[in-house]
């Protein structure tokens, strides 16, 4: 028995799912995580997960490309080298415009991405963390610590109940490095 | 995902009575997991002898210079630039689908969204290399970027618009492939999860570790928003630089405030042409028909009249207001374009992007999926004759009658150009054996609301309006993957 880390209860419905996080929840059952092989709306709530915070990032970092745009082309065009086109000001704000706005972008997508690969833990290469193989095709699992939560049947019981499909215990918390 | 159900007044975006959310998975991964079939092999040999001739053509042109085309001291743009515009235009139709149609709520979007952003970035790809070798000495291509330099420095010159559109291309080039990788993530990881062996290591690399737990779906739906959010403006702005590359010069026949909103019209237009080209034929051959349904190709359909009575009002503009400017030089660049040595491909553009289009208005043409094919091809033929007439005949009659001269394209150009279309192919065709070629979680997102057999469930439950359910029957007969003999007793 102690040696069960996790319980896995793999649905095949995301409303049963959901349904099987209410059940967990009334009895005072800790939830780990949930994986799944589509976007859930209305989990985060249910979970209490804050909302995401990408968006303050994203915007930093467009600012931060439309700023380092205005800086180059300004220091290029203004300071260093001003070139003499029918005596018109080497200011010229208007012609600036369009790749101050493409670094915007550039900025601010890769900045945005980068972030989220590494606040996720997202790279090339790494080891996937996989409780269970059928939660990226068309299982939605609920996984629950087996430590933390020792009443091990009446979870079982609680995810049977809100039809769960299969009631997984695993000795080992992510099967994929097997 | 709840238990919403959506308006059976809205038609179906998955059809089939079967499907679960491992038929959809078995369905989209099939091409991918299993050998590919005879059409595939015949297609990919003949895509890849054309992408040879690509290698062959762009490395006679390298080693020879840009003398090997036809381009003469007066024509001095002609195929490169068009095929460089062409490519762009095409590429618009994946971003405006992936982006534009998310920040609307369209759901359709969700199964056509990945292959049309591939084909995106294969588009693109054959773009840059026209830019590239029309330089003339390609490897000093970097001298586009502002680099410290031993003239001076002598800077770019950020007043040019070809300048904004190096920027703007290589912008667009890489969002596009961030976004479309980082909404690959999840496929890819749902294929590492049923290989097994060398294959699962391969794509356990390329997955980055995806899990699918509940952050990370929250984090990938903020950063899909926002992506969309920026990848809207941006693909606004690539067109408009493109078309500033000839606006802002003062060439009559380019020099027109009209051309902006025209290039960008044009550029969808064309797009949407080519994903119903490839999609057409990929629904049929990897049996996709329940994921990419009539009614997808009627959506689809309906943007290309729409853009192309756009491009057709702006043809009309253009003229009206070289008239109406007063100016022979304007006046003279478009009567030359319709009735001068180059009328011909004049008179194909108008034909192929503004009249045959409104054929689409006709719903048996709308709904007929050879008849869709052919006028994706005729509008593709089209918008090459469109770029063809706007660079080559505002060039070949300048202000001097004396160095009037016609544009005769050498068997390099014509090998660069049939080899350009040989590279996207063997692109696409490649594309379509290791990943997958609709986006397996966006369209499990729409099985429990939009789907046939969820507004069936709706239906039989007898909630529904009587008027609205015969609404609904009648809308189901223009799909091809519905049996009709289901509804026949409701």
């Amino acid at each position: 028995m102690s040696d069960i880390k996790y319980i896995l209860g793999s649905f095949g419905d995301p409303d049963e799912m959901m349904h099987g996080i209410e059940k967990l929840q009334a009895n005072n059952v800790s939830i780990y995580d949930v994986y799944t092989p589509m976007p859930i709306h209305g989990i985060e709530a249910k979970l209490g997960i804050k909302r995401s915070r990408i968006d303050i990032a994203a915007f930093c970092f467009g600012i931060t490309g439309t700023c380092a745009a205005f800086a180059l082309i300004y220091f290029c065009a203004v300071i260093d080298w001003k070139v003499n086109i029918g005596g018109k000001p080497s200011f010229a704000l208007p012609d600036f415009i369009p790749i101050m706005f493409e670094l915007t972008v550039l900025f601010c997508a890769f900045g945005m991405v980068l972030t989220y690969y590494a606040s996720t833990h997202l790279f090339p290469g790494r080891a996937p963390r996989v409780m269970d193989l059928r939660a990226t095709d068309d299982r939605f699992v609920i996984a629950v610590d087996a430590k933390e939560n020792a009443e091990h049947t009446v979870i079982d019981g609680l995810l049977k109940d809100a039809g769960a499909l299969e009631v997984k215990y695993n000795e080992r918390k992510y099967i994929s490095y097997e | 995902m709840s238990g919403h159900n959506e308006s059976i007044l809205r038609e179906p975006l998955i059809t089939g009575n079967n499907i679960t959310y491992a038929k959809i998975t078995d369905d989209i991964l099939g091409p991918v997991e299993n050998k590919p079939n005879k059409a595939w092999w015949i297609g990919f040999t003949f895509a890849a002898l054309g992408a040879l001739l690509w290698v062959v053509a762009v490395s006679y042109t390298f080693w020879n210079g840009i003398g090997a085309w036809g381009l003469n001291k007066t024509v001095g743009w002609a195929w490169d630039i068009t095929g460089f515009v062409w490519w762009v235009g095409i590429g618009h139709a994946g971003t405006l689908i992936s982006a534009v149609l998310l920040l609307f709520r369209q759901n359709w979007r969700n199964s056509i969204n990945r292959s049309a952003e591939a084909m995106t970035i294969f588009a693109v790809i054959c773009a840059a290399t026209y830019v590239v070798s029309h330089m003339g000495r390609p490897w000093l291509a970097y001298w586009v970027l502002p680099l410290p330099n031993q003239f001076g420095s002598l800077w770019v010159n950020f007043n040019s618009p070809l300048v904004w559109d190096m920027f703007a291309i290589s912008t667009y080039f890489s969002v596009s492939l961030l976004f479309w990788y980082t909404g690959l993530l999840p496929d890819i990881a749902t294929i590492r999860d049923r290989a097994t062996g060398m294959r699962k290591k391969v794509y356990s690399i390329f997955s980055f570790g995806w899990s699918g737990s509940v952050k990370t779906w929250q984090r990938f739906e903020a950063v899909s928003l926002i992506l969309a959010g920026i990848s809207t403006p941006l693909v606004l702005s690539v067109h408009t630089i493109v078309s500033m590359d000839f606006a802002t010069s003062v060439i009559p026949g380019w020099h027109t405030t009209i051309f902006p909103p025209y290039f960008v019209a044009g550029a969808i237009f064309s797009g949407f042409a080519m994903v119903l080209t490839l999609l057409l034929v990929a629904r049929k051959v990897l049996g996709l028909e329940n994921y990419i349904t009539m009614f997808h190709i009627e959506s689809m359909n309906k943007i290309i009249i729409l853009t192309g009575s756009i491009v057709g009002v702006a043809y009309l503009t253009e003229f009206f207001i070289a008239w109406y400017s007063g100016s022979e030089y304007e006046q003279y660049a478009f009567i030359n374009r319709s009735t001068g040595p180059y009328w011909w491909a004049y008179w194909m553009m108008m034909t192929c992007n503004v009249i045959s289009p409104q054929l689409l208005w006709f719903k048996k043409i709308r709904l007929s999926i050879r008849a869709t094919w052919i006028l994706s091809i005729v509008v593709n033929v089209g918008m090459w004759f469109e770029r063809f007439v706007i660079i080559v005949t505002s060039l070949h009659r300048d202000y001097i009658p004396s160095s009037w001269a016609m544009f005769y394209p050498t068997w390099v150009d014509i090998s660069v150009f049939v080899g350009s279309i040989g590279l996207f192919f063997t692109l696409f065709l490649l594309f379509l054996r290791v990943l997958p070629s609709i986006a397996i979680a966006e369209v499990k997102l729409l099985l429990k609301t939009a789907s046939e057999q969820a507004k069936m469930k709706q239906i039989k439950e007898g909630h529904e309006d009587k008027e609205y359910v015969a609404e609904y029957i009648e809308s189901l007969e223009k799909f091809d993957s519905v049996k009709q003999e289901d509804y026949a007793k409701i």
